[in-house]
């Protein structure tokens, strides 16, 4: 019988993190999907501070997760706002038309 | 929490609440008709509270449980940001009101953005500098796309948005990483956490850190948002990202390399002179092929960022003091530069292309005069206080040892003065042509001309700056 320790948890959140990150880099589809990809980094972060937080036998990370998951919040409702502006605009949402500055 | 607390940071409660009470007021009263009020409040606000940061407060002291700190490193950048932000706020009125754009959410969310910048460079712990970084970033991505009938702005303002969240994500994920194996989020914990046999983890959160604060400060390799959303975003945005912003994320960079890692200054130090060195060249030489002259600024913070981060990475006293120095003469030198870029107009439409400078000394000599000033210090140029200011960072880290990145440093300043040379070039013996409009109001030609005269009457003891930077870097190098 094996016991869930700190690695095993540390272990999804890093696959989690680095799914994340490959989200945005790879995606050639729709900004949705990297504001998911955005999402599932911020969420990789709070498996760690949690894990770290339960393993240490100290608070401060579990406080650490509230303030996180409260300015997630808020950064998906301002990356939604842009995005719907920017849709006004261009009537596309794909990340291939996001191009009018080259770079 | 003691009233103490809520005594040592008074300036940052009063900003919290300024910004507050004007949100509210204009919601309810005139709206978009008090821009131009609120525009003259806020930077009149500013230099009251950097007045007050800068006669009301000595020593250093900790509050709410060392989650912040109030020391004269914080006191100086915060000094500086204020002035930025107000004077950013000052020339940006005309191009605010002729091209519609004067929504007062813009001032406000300029007083949010100035609060989250003045919190990080006070920031003690890792809490506090998330939150206040969010703070400031979130206001940077809405006012970014602040023009939402604009394709530009808004495709600005998104990838601004998601490079900088990105960015947020790997600072956190190394923070997270930084608190598993310190133990503690308070800088001094991890202070004394930190020594010669750091755990694997620790330095993989340290550097995961340093990546995102990186892509806060514009550094190469981590630049890539910075062209795109300088040209996009309207150009009172981009003056306001080429100035306060980048003294904060810097300050804040300095802050958590040495109060926080301040142990192992070989570990860092070694990051920090790498992301310098390719900021500078990236800088001086993607910039050769610019025709956009956002593009081109964009380009040369890039390597200013460079210069400063040399500062950094030597990790002395007097590197840092040369750093805060370099800062304060790219803010100022900034601020003149984007009051002529702001008024920069042909055919009755703002206008950013290069074309525009062609035999501009024919129609205008004294404007063209001051662009040449200004842009002769930001290549370096002696006897122009850009110059000294590269004079003070390259001397530190000969100083420090590191004789091989001064080399560097002064090769890329001749690779990046072609540029700025070639728009002067452009001003005094470009082609005939259709030239450029500038008309600016009295304050935005004020500050232009102040600006271009601290660039030339700071050469004397550039305004006696040295010593506050030096008690600043004191308090923060141990």
């Amino acid at each position: 019988m094996v016991t869930v320790g700190l690695e095993h948890y540390l272990t999804v959140a890093a696959a989690l993190f680095v799914i994340g990150i490959f989200g945005i880099f790879l995606n050639r589809k729709n900004v949705i999907v990297i504001l998911m990809s955005i999402e599932m980094i911020l969420l990789s972060v709070n498996i760690n501070l949690v894990a770290f937080s339960s393993h240490l036998g100290d608070l401060t990370g579990q406080v650490f997760t509230m303030f996180v998951l409260t300015v997630a919040a808020a950064e998906a409702a301002i990356g939604l706002a842009i995005l719907v502006c920017f849709f006004r605009n261009r009537g596309t949402i794909d990340v291939e038309d996001v191009n009018v500055m080259k770079g | 929490m003691t009233s103490a607390d809520l005594a040592i940071f008074l300036p940052e409660i009063v900003v919290a609440l300024g910004a507050i009470i004007a949100l509210l007021g204009a919601v309810y009263t005139g709206k978009d008709k008090l821009t131009g009020a609120l525009t003259w409040g806020f930077a009149a606000f500013f230099l009251v509270i950097a007045f007050w940061i800068g006669t009301g407060f000595e020593g250093s002291q900790t509050a709410f449980g060392g989650l912040l700190v109030n020391d004269a490193f914080a006191r100086f950048s915060k000094i500086l940001i204020l002035a930025g932000s107000a004077a950013v706020l000052l020339i940006g009125q005309d191009f605010v009101k002729k091209w519609d754009m004067d929504r007062f959410e813009y001032p406000v969310l300029v007083a949010l953005a100035t609060l989250g910048m003045m919190m990080m460079v006070s920031a003690n712990d890792l809490m506090a500098l998330y939150v206040s970084l969010e703070l400031q970033s979130l206001a940077l991505y809405v006012i970014a796309s602040l023009r939402r009938d604009s394709a530009r702005s808004t495709e600005a303002g998104l990838k601004y948005f998601v490079l900088g969240s990105m960015a947020s994500g790997l600072l956190l994920y190394g923070a997270s990483l930084t608190y598993g194996y310190a133990g503690t989020t308070q800088f001094a914990g991890i202070l004394s956490m930190v020594n010669a046999d750091l755990p694997l983890g620790m330095l993989f959160g340290m550097v995961f850190m340093l990546a995102g604060l990186a892509f806060k400060v514009s550094a190469a390799p981590f630049h890539m948002w910075t062209p795109d959303v300088y040209e996009g975003a309207p150009t009172p945005v981009t003056a306001f990202f080429a100035t306060a912003p980048k003294v904060a994320a810097i300050a804040l960079f300095a802050r958590l390399c040495h109060d926080a890692f301040g142990g192992i200054p070989s570990q860092w130090g070694q990051v920090i002179a790498a992301l310098a060195v390719l900021s500078m060249y990236v800088g001086a030489i993607a910039a050769i092929g610019q025709k956009d002259i956002k593009r081109l600024m964009a380009y040369s913070s890039i390597a200013h960022m460079g210069y400063a981060l040399i500062g950094l990475a030597v990790g002395t006293e007097a590197g840092i003091q040369a750093m805060l120095v370099y800062m304060a003469i790219y803010v100022v030198t900034n601020i003149g530069t984007f009051a002529f870029i702001l008024a920069m107009e042909r055919d009755g439409r703002p206008f950013t292309s290069l074309d525009g400078f062609h035999q501009f000394s024919k129609a205008e000599p004294l404007k063209a005069l001051v662009v040449l000033v200004l842009m002769f210090s930001l290549a370096g140029v002696p006897p122009f206080i850009g110059f000294f200011a590269k004079y003070s960072v390259l001397m530190a880290s000969v100083d420090a040892g590191m004789t091989w990145l001064a080399i560097l440093g002064a090769v890329a300043s001749v690779i990046g003065a072609y540029y700025y040379l070639r728009i002067v070039y452009f001003m005094y013996f470009g082609r005939e042509g259709e030239v450029l409009e500038t008309k600016m109001s009295p304050v935005q030609y004020g500050l232009m001309l102040a600006s271009a005269f601290i660039v030339i009457a700071g050469v004397v003891n550039l305004f006696g700056i040295e010593a506050p930077a030096l008690s600043a870097a004191q308090s923060l190098v141990r």
